[in-house]
């Protein structure tokens, strides 16, 4: 029950894009038409829920105060945890580095469809802010973060895919030259953030 | 060569506002807004950040191999992330607390990796440090003038301090997230009709 009320809040009240602004370059540069953005909103789910247990593992048993304690008793007051900027993000480009390479290698009409979005993963703050957020919210075990990971990954493939869906609509609107463009994604983002404001404080 | 280094520094801060034009860094710069302390503090932990990784990335640009850049790049950055955040906690707990992953999550601000891949990989130490420095200040000054009407119609306060009338009530839409998205628009919007040459077909 717990996992299912973490995973509707991941998606719905903490939304990556409306609620915390994550990930906001690439999904306003990707988010010209709905098939790429498909295929980026499927990748970042990926690359989340790969990234978020693993981090969670390296920040509860290396990063966090006293994590070191299973190595002996010489290593309980160890507190690495200003390390774990460095090391998230290590892991993060590690490990869509590896993805690239895979993906190139079995599937390459994939490889070929999401080009240049797929190592641009690597700098997409949507990931480093699991990671992160997860550090703040002290989850109980690696199922947890893997809920967690899979919530806010769907939560940002509905937020493009809406996106990507209005903004194709909207090309065949009459908009004030100087709002063309970014100006009115921006005006629509933000009233789709309104929206999605009523699913806030709701308790599951 | 003057007039060049005059460029770099004015480029940023209008016609290539990093924000308004190219649309660099809105992740971590909206959700600070709210308040005008902790909108400074940011800009000027992203002014530091972006100065000194260019500056950094310039001097070993000749010795980086090109595959393995990216990660050299990160790493760089995320250092000089690092301690700015070890300087906000050691001497700015509160505000560091309140900006929270935000801080963090300067190391994946495009503006900081979109200035050294364009600028400081192929240029020398000084113009890379003074363009991450104009990048950084052109970012800052929008993010100083979202949160100024932000704190001025949600609270009523600058700073923390009264400004508007104790009768004025407080606009609660304007301390929401979405409103922060729909003002950038509107600036936006301004210098695009300031400047026409910015304008999209």
């Amino acid at each position: 029950m717990e996992y299912i009320s973490l995973f509707v809040k991941s998606i719905f009240v903490d939304n990556m894009i409306f609620a915390y602004f994550l990930g906001m370059c690439s999904y306003l540069a990707v988010s010209k038409n709905v098939k790429t953005a498909n295929g980026l909103g499927l990748a970042v789910i990926f690359v989340l829920l790969c990234t978020l247990p693993l981090n969670y593992l390296l920040n509860t048993y290396v990063l966090q105060p006293g994590a070191l304690s299973w190595l002996g008793e010489g290593f309980k007051d160890v507190d690495l945890s200003f390390l774990s900027f460095i090391v998230f993000i290590a892991v993060i480009a590690a490990f869509t580095q590896l993805v690239e390479m895979i993906v190139e290698k079995f599937l390459p009409s994939l490889y070929s469809s999401l080009g240049i979005y797929l190592p641009l993963i690597a700098v997409n703050c949507a990931i480093l802010g699991g990671s992160l957020f997860m550090q703040q919210r002290d989850f109980v075990n690696v199922g947890e973060s893997a809920v967690y990971a899979l919530g806010s990954g769907l939560g940002w493939y509905l937020a493009i895919v809406a996106l990507a869906a209005i903004r194709e609509k909207m090309s065949y609107c009459n908009v004030p030259k100087p709002l063309k463009g970014i100006g009115i994604t921006f005006i629509t983002v933000g009233l789709m953030g309104m929206a999605f404001m009523i699913f806030m404080g709701i308790q599951i | 060569m003057d007039n060049k280094l005059k460029e770099t520094i004015l480029n940023p801060i209008f016609k290539g506002n990093p924000i308004t034009v190219l649309v660099l860094g809105i992740c971590s710069s909206l959700a600070v807004t709210v308040q005008l302390k902790g909108a400074c503090v940011m800009a000027l932990s992203v002014i530091v950040v972006t100065g000194l990784s260019s500056l950094l990335v310039s001097l070993l640009r000749n010795t980086i191999p090109n595959r393995v850049r990216i990660i050299v790049q990160l790493v760089v950055v995320a250092l000089m992330v690092i301690l700015v955040d070890q300087f906000l906690k050691a001497y700015a707990y509160s505000v560091g607390k309140q900006l929270s992953v935000y801080i963090g999550l300067i190391i994946t601000n495009c503006i900081v990796m979109g200035r050294i891949e364009a600028f400081a990989l192929g240029n020398k130490p000084l113009p890379s440090l003074l363009d991450g420095l104009a990048n950084g200040f052109g970012y800052g000054m929008i993010l100083v003038i979202v949160a100024f009407f932000r704190e001025l119609l949600g609270s009523g306060t600058l700073f923390g301090f009264r400004v508007l009338p104790e009768a004025y009530v407080p606009n609660n839409l304007v301390i929401l997230p979405p409103f922060a998205l729909i003002l950038l628009g509107c600036i936006i919007w301004v210098q695009r009709a300031v400047d026409k040459d910015l304008q999209e077909n």
